[in-house]
């Protein structure tokens, strides 16, 4: 019997699940490109350079053609600022839960200890609980402590305690922590320890099998555990939107900011370099992790 | 001393464990008793926390009001009592409907030869990577009264010659589904899959040698050994649908009000966040009770992580 039979009925469902995916993407890059300053109705392709008569009566100087509305993006300063903070946040934070993720399924795999129950019950209280839970319960903890420290210090101007980058970082540490975990904890599941055991009989001692041993055969899930941390921070917009502050609005938010007011195509641009960013980065990702596989394989 | 160290696995597990500890306790524990404390408190006149013990917020939040148009001291008010049933139901439909997206196309890559999963996957995974509200607001794009859809309906019914005036679609109960929906499908696809991908050929096999026709074996063999992906995709879907508001605000036009907007609201507009920490209390205890019995029912696996 052929495994890869499959009926016409989930063909045709597959087909229509993935335009479903895909038509709005495609409605959102396309739009990019829209001669019109209002996004309301797609009024055709810029096509030309220079003096550009948009839909309505205004002249725009357009010395990008086509891509006129990412030239715009990259004139925005609060779009660049926003920028710089989301990715900020989202190395910080990524590499912060990273190496403590990785510390905590180590401990949980291989060491008995107290408080073992109680740490991996602690574990899925993010996964279980809706992230706005999470997200009022530390804008109500941060406010109440700043609100207390600014009382009794007597701070005043811009000494006064209040919500910036660091609140979201360390709100972004707690809820990848948890990920990060399970993805290397999976990956302990599956180790043969008999390298490490090898590797001690040959006289190193517990520092040296660990960075010479353990840590580079983890290292793939390590890494996988990264990328979903950094996924997860730069995707966050509920935690953020409760944790940050002036001056800390990440490219989520800011978008947010903008759905309530006029819209113009580069925030459509600003999509467009989104997702080519994140599209380019994975490819090469994979294509790295493919590499590596491959090296492998003709290593052994 | 370094040597006793070596030797105590409790110490060493500890340290490990520590700083997972404190952001656990530190920004997920006491943040939620704090939540409680604050959702018994009552607001001072300043937007701040009075910290007393009244369970006014519950009572309010359960329909008991004081302010009544008849004249009575008080009445049953159902505002926030539908406005939860309204995110339980709504919850429940989209992740009715995210399953029978998914699983066809869960199983039309499980299905697949090994080399093309990877980019059937892969398919899956680029519209999560655009953000959130990106997708949200491409939504706004499509289902606008002049957008796209609209046109679309407009150019067809054109070329047959038929009348179309373009009607409202977003801001409509219909356009926050299909926003969540969309948001939440590929949640679905990757556990399903992880699951499907599991089940060994042998077994339809056996299932045909036995005499079952495809339909009965679609019953009897995949669906059943499928059940812990489709419980971890419910739960990654249900519980952020209860809880969010972009989607309801966005395509909602804030007509729609979930529990997630009323959460939001108190703490952002109505400035009143012994309210809202109380009915974010009550939101966390219904996702934690439907969690709780349908996992123990079907239990879910390593699937979770499949995302």
């Amino acid at each position: 019997m052929n495994p890869y039979r499959r009926s016409l009925f989930v063909k045709v469902m597959t087909f229509l699940v993935y335009f479903f995916l895909y038509a709005p993407i495609i409605v959102l890059i396309t739009y990019s490109f829209n001669a019109s300053r209002t996004n309301i109705v797609f009024a055709g392709f810029i096509t030309q350079f220079g003096p550009l008569q948009m839909s309505g009566t205004t002249v725009v100087q357009s010395p990008c053609g086509p891509f006129h509305w990412f030239c715009e993006l990259a004139k925005n300063r609060e779009v660049m600022n926003a920028a710089r903070n989301t990715l900020t946040i989202a190395f910080t934070s990524t590499i912060s839960a990273t190496v403590i993720g990785t510390m905590a399924a180590l401990a949980l795999q291989r060491y008995n200890f107290r408080l073992k129950a109680f740490s991996e019950l602690s574990l899925y209280i993010p996964i279980v609980i809706p992230e706005i839970v999470m997200g009022i319960g530390i804008l109500t903890l941060f406010s109440q402590l700043f609100t207390f420290f600014n009382n009794v210090l007597n701070l005043t101007g811009s000494a006064r305690l209040g919500m910036g980058l660091a609140t979201v970082i360390v709100s972004h540490i707690t809820f990848s922590i948890p990920f990060v975990t399970m993805v290397v904890r999976a990956r302990l599941q599956g180790f043969d320890k008999s390298f490490e055991e090898a590797a001690m009989d040959l006289g190193a001692n517990e520092l040296v099998t660990f960075w010479r041993v353990t840590l580079p055969m983890l290292m793939p899930g390590v890494l996988s555990g990264a990328l979903m941390a950094f996924t997860l921070s730069l995707d966050d917009f509920v935690i953020t939107f409760f944790t940050n502050g002036p001056g800390s609005t990440t490219l989520p938010i800011y978008v947010f900011g903008l759905l309530r007011k006029i819209i113009t195509p580069q925030v459509n641009a600003l999509s467009t370099v989104w997702i080519l960013v994140v599209f380019t980065v994975v490819l090469a990702l994979q294509w790295l992790q493919g590499r590596e596989s491959r090296s492998q394989k003709a290593w052994k | 001393m370094l040597q006793k160290l070596r030797e105590n696995q409790n110490i060493q597990g500890l340290i490990l464990i520590l700083p997972t500890l404190l952001f656990m306790v530190g920004l997920l524990i006491i943040p939620l008793i704090l939540t409680t404390v604050v959702s018994f408190g009552r607001r001072s006149a300043d937007g701040g926390v009075i910290y007393t013990f009244t369970l006014d917020n519950y009572a309010r939040l359960f329909g008991y009001s004081t302010t009544c148009t008849n004249g009575a001291a008080s009445c049953f008010d159902p505002l926030y009592v539908d406005i939860t049933v309204r995110s339980f139901w709504l919850a429940l439909e989209t992740t009715v409907l995210v399953i029978l997206l998914a699983y066809p196309l869960a199983y039309f890559i499980a299905r697949s030869t090994p080399k093309r999963r990877t980019t059937f996957l892969f398919m899956v995974l680029v519209p999560l990577w655009t953000n959130f509200v990106i997708r949200v607001y491409a939504w706004m794009m499509i289902l606008r009264t002049q957008g796209v859809l609209n046109g679309l309906l407009g150019a067809f019914a054109g070329l047959f010659h038929i009348p179309f005036t373009p009607f409202d679609m977003l801001y409509t109960p219909g356009a926050v589904l299909v926003g969540m929906v969309y948001e939440f499908l590929p949640f679905m696809i990757l556990p399903i899959y992880t699951s499907l991908e599991k089940i060994d050929n042998s077994l339809y096999e056996a299932a045909a040698d036995l005499g079952a026709n495809p339909l009965r074996t679609i019953f009897r063999v995949t669906l059943p050994l499928s059940m812990p992906g489709v419980v971890a995709g419910t739960i990654l879907v249900f519980i952020p649908v209860m809880g969010t508001f972009i989607v309801s605000d966005i395509l909602g036009g804030q007509k729609v009000m979930l529990v997630g907007n009323l959460i939001q609201r108190q703490f952002l507009d109505a400035r009143d966040p012994t309210f809202g920490s109380a009915a974010s209390l009550i939101l966390m205890v219904m996702t934690l009770i439907v969690t709780y019995f349908y996992t123990r029912k079907f239990g879910f696996g390593e699937e979770i992580i499949a995302v």
